[in-house]
């Protein structure tokens, strides 16, 4: 993929039209950019992974911060989208899950989102190519190709999906989302390619709670790394063998 | 009566079929009214969420899309496998193969969410989804089958070719229902479809539920018609439609234990045999006894031409409660994300998910029921693809 | 395509010589013009936006050429300029005929697929158009340098 700076200058090469002469400085001046722009300006990184670790331990059952978080930043939830349409059909990207272990009774929460697969059975069966994995492991639905088949929904283990069910308008423009595509959670992928950290996780260190642990997987001294070869943890449907970029310890 | 040759004529328009035609007309229209609204407002107004989020409109396309390769069976027993009792029927066969697919087909495209996108879905193709083959699967299907169809037409043609392109139109609807199942097959995450049986299983349901599909439309235009068709020659095909139901029952049973015998899938099991309500019901009452056994009794035990009649009803049936147990009773009953603890609290965690279809979904999907048997009618006045007599002595005559 | 924007090209012409009401009359941008000039503009927006689209979307570009006079890749910022105000100074949607891109669109009976997802207004909260500082405490990088700190103690 070229950048828009090439883009251009094809152009202006293939139509050699009078029109075009006044851009043609321009576009040399830009053509000298045209090759490192990219790099220069946050392209996901093959180099990296990006995941989480969340650590059951701190989360607190009675907080809901990165679900509030994440629906201000990405604009879903909000009270006039979800007044007239059945809790089932309103959109989840992440949420607070409450368990209790069946043998010892002890109780914990965490919130469960996209789990990020190296393997994601979503990108696997979508038929269009919308469902997708980017180079840094971020795996997101392209709205502009989603034909809305939801087949991606049927095949994810972890019900991360969800599919907007009515027609939304003055959505963040950050994140556009619209009638008759499949959502998910992804990662804040905006945050990130401009430097930021995901909205869940900048909440839950707001809150006090830490809980979630953001980082890059590929990187050894990341604190993500050190602190997955530290402690013990584990990927929601581990059988499966997706391997997941979400991984939770204390669960 | 001796000695007729098979004469294919177009269907006359009797009062009869232009009642039919009104009718069917009338289902289109509703479909139509009910895609605009749902396509309006979002899927919001259907009961599809994000749980249940194949709906009834699916059954009828998956009920259709596999009767549709199985309706080619009668055309396939006939040139591939040379039985000539069955030729006389192999024209109208093909045809109802391709109207009934067009039929499902439309039913899935009108439910996506973006149907507006469906040259994307056509021009963009992700090759690890088996969803992307199957777009391919279904438009080569209509073209084999078209392709199949106009050489039985051509009368000079050699049958050698004949023969040729009916084996070819058979291996594809074989892969082509590979495909269907394996939609359900390869999905890993669920409990109630991870089964590579599922492709077999599509497979039989195929035979039997086309049979049964092509049995009615072929002796509903018939009778309008006053076309007469064979006591003998239809209690032939309700035998090969009790032998297929069986086939199913057999590999259902197959199924079913294979899921019993793995302690992971015991859940779904008891759920679907046992605790599942509606789709318990479905199953033992509609599927196996309605749609299975008897039937089977009936073309065994009292074979008429009645009998063949009420068992291919049945068979229809039985085959739409199947795929209802298999599509909407595999998302009902809930994923296990957490294995090993109770949820207390989550996102429809741990819940066998209700689902209530809408008016608007079943309206669609009768609109595809309606639009499979209204082209096959359109089909068979226009084209010579109906034998004007498959009375027993004049099968018997070229047999 | 091709036809769509031969079309659009001959419409491009036209606006100059013809202001007569018959032809849509393009509201008024503000700001800087775009650098490869109006004309270009006019007959390629729809292969820019496409071209952006995939590279923002899909390789996580979102600053497509981050020289001296950068432009964003983001849709949001062509209503920076070509947001359409209503008489009590309220952005108009899509959904108002006097919309930036309906004016042209309407006229030339081709649909827009851009706004059942994007907004069509100019946005309020614009962060994410620039990178984050490393001092910014959002910032990727203070945030793990926060963390590897927490770790050590």
């Amino acid at each position: 993929m070229t950048n828009r700076a090439e883009l251009t200058r094809r152009d202006i090469m293939k139509s050699g039209a009078a029109a075009a002469t006044v851009t043609l400085a321009s576009g040399v001046t830009l053509m000298a950019f045209g090759g490192t722009a990219a790099e220069a300006s946050g392209r996901a990184d093959s180099g990296k992974r990006w995941g989480l670790l969340i650590d059951a331990s701190k989360c607190s059952p009675d907080c809901n911060d990165c679900v509030t978080a994440c629906k201000t930043e990405n604009g879903w939830g909000q009270d006039i989208e979800s007044d007239h349409i059945s809790s089932e059909q309103a959109p989840e990207w992440i949420r607070k899950v409450t368990l209790r272990d069946k043998s010892t009774g002890r109780t914990t929460s965490a919130p469960v989102m996209c789990q990020h697969c190296e393997e994601p059975p979503c990108v696997d069966v979508c038929p269009t190519g919308a469902s997708m994995k980017r180079a840094d492991g971020i795996v997101l639905v392209d709205k502009h190709i989603c034909i809305g088949c939801r087949y991606c929904m049927m095949a994810c283990p972890y019900k991360a999906r969800s599919f907007v069910h009515e027609p939304i308008t003055d959505q963040p423009e950050q994140n556009p989302r619209g009638k008759g595509t499949v959502e998910s959670c992804n990662l804040c992928a905006p945050r990130i390619d401009s430097g930021r950290i995901p909205a869940c996780v900048e909440a839950c260190e707001k809150a006090g709670h830490s809980a979630i642990l953001f980082g890059d997987l590929k990187d050894p001294d990341s604190p993500i790394s050190k602190a997955l070869k530290q402690y013990p943890n584990a990927a929601l449907r581990e059988d499966l063998e997706l391997n997941p970029g979400v991984r939770y310890t204390n669960l | 009566m001796a000695m007729e040759q098979t004469i294919y004529r177009e269907l006359k328009a009797t009062p009869g079929v232009w009642q039919m035609a009104a009718l069917l007309l009338a289902f289109l229209a509703a479909a139509a009214g009910a895609w605009f609204y749902m396509e309006h407002h979002g899927h919001a107004v259907t009961g599809m969420d994000n749980q249940i989020v194949w709906g009834l409109p699916h059954v009828f396309a998956i009920f259709l899309i596999v009767a549709a390769s199985g309706a080619l069976n009668v055309a396939s027993i006939a040139s591939v496998f040379g039985q000539t009792a069955y030729k006389p029927m192999a024209r109208f066969s093909s045809l109802l193969a391709i109207t009934l697919l067009v039929g499902g087909l439309a039913i899935v495209v009108l439910d996506l969410g973006r149907a507006d996108r469906l040259i994307v879905a056509m021009t963009t193709y992700n090759f690890s989804s088996i969803f992307a083959w199957n777009v391919l699967l279904y438009n080569g299907f209509i073209a084999v089958v078209a392709v199949y169809l106009v050489m039985q037409m051509m009368r000079r043609l050699d049958y050698k070719w004949v023969r040729l392109a009916g084996l070819v139109a058979f291996l594809w609807r074989l892969a082509l229902t590979t495909g269907t199942g394996s939609i359900f097959g390869w999905l890993v995450a669920r409990p109630g479809y991870d089964a590579a049986i599922m492709a077999p299983l599509f497979i039989v349901m195929s035979f039997s539920f086309g049979l049964a599909m092509f049995i009615l439309v072929t002796l509903a235009l018939f009778k309008l018609n006053n076309r007469p068709f064979g006591d003998q020659l239809l209690v032939r095909m309700g035998r090969l439609l009790g032998i297929f139901a069986a086939a199913v029952l057999y590999f259902t049973v197959v199924q079913h234990l294979t899921n019993l015998y793995a302690a992971e899938h015991g859940g779904v099991e008891r759920f679907i045999l046992l605790e599942g309500g509606i789709y318990t019901l479905l199953f033992w009452g509609v599927q196996v006894i309605v749609g299975g056994l008897i039937p089977i009794a009936l073309v065994f035990l009292n074979p008429s031409r009645s009998s063949t009649i009420l068992a291919a009803i049945l068979v229809v049936i039985g085959g739409f409660a199947q795929v209802y147990v298999i599509v909407i009773g595999g998302q009902a009953y809930p994923l296990e994300i957490f294995p090993g603890y109770e949820v207390l609290e989550g996102w429809h965690e741990g819940v066998v998910n209700p689902y209530t279809p809408s008016i608007w979904e079943l309206m669609l999907g009768l609109g595809g029921v309606a639009l499979a048997l209204f082209a096959a009618g359109v089909g068979a006045k226009v084209l010579r693809v109906l034998p004007t007599n498959l009375s027993d002595s004049n099968v018997a005559a070229k047999g | 395509m091709r036809l769509v924007l031969a079309f659009l090209a001959v419409i491009g012409f036209a606006w100059g010589a013809a202001a007569d009401g018959s032809k849509p009359v393009v509201p008024v941008a503000t700001g800087d013009p775009h650098p490869e000039g109006n004309d270009y503009w006019r007959v390629h927006h729809m292969k820019m936006l496409l071209h952006d689209r995939d590279l923002t979307m899909r390789e996580g570009v979102r600053n497509v050429m981050p020289d001296a006079n950068p432009i964003q890749a983001s849709i949001g910022e062509c209503f920076d300029c070509h947001g359409v105000q209503d008489d009590a100074g309220a952005y108009v949607s899509y959904d108002d005929e006097r919309h930036f891109c309906r004016v042209c669109h309407d006229y030339t009976a081709v649909q827009v697929d851009c706004f059942m997802c994007h907004r069509s207004t100019p946005s309020e909260t614009t962060a994410h158009r620039t990178m984050a500082k490393p001092d910014d405490p959002s910032s990727i990088e203070a945030y793990l340098a926060r963390v590897a700190q927490e770790m050590t103690e």
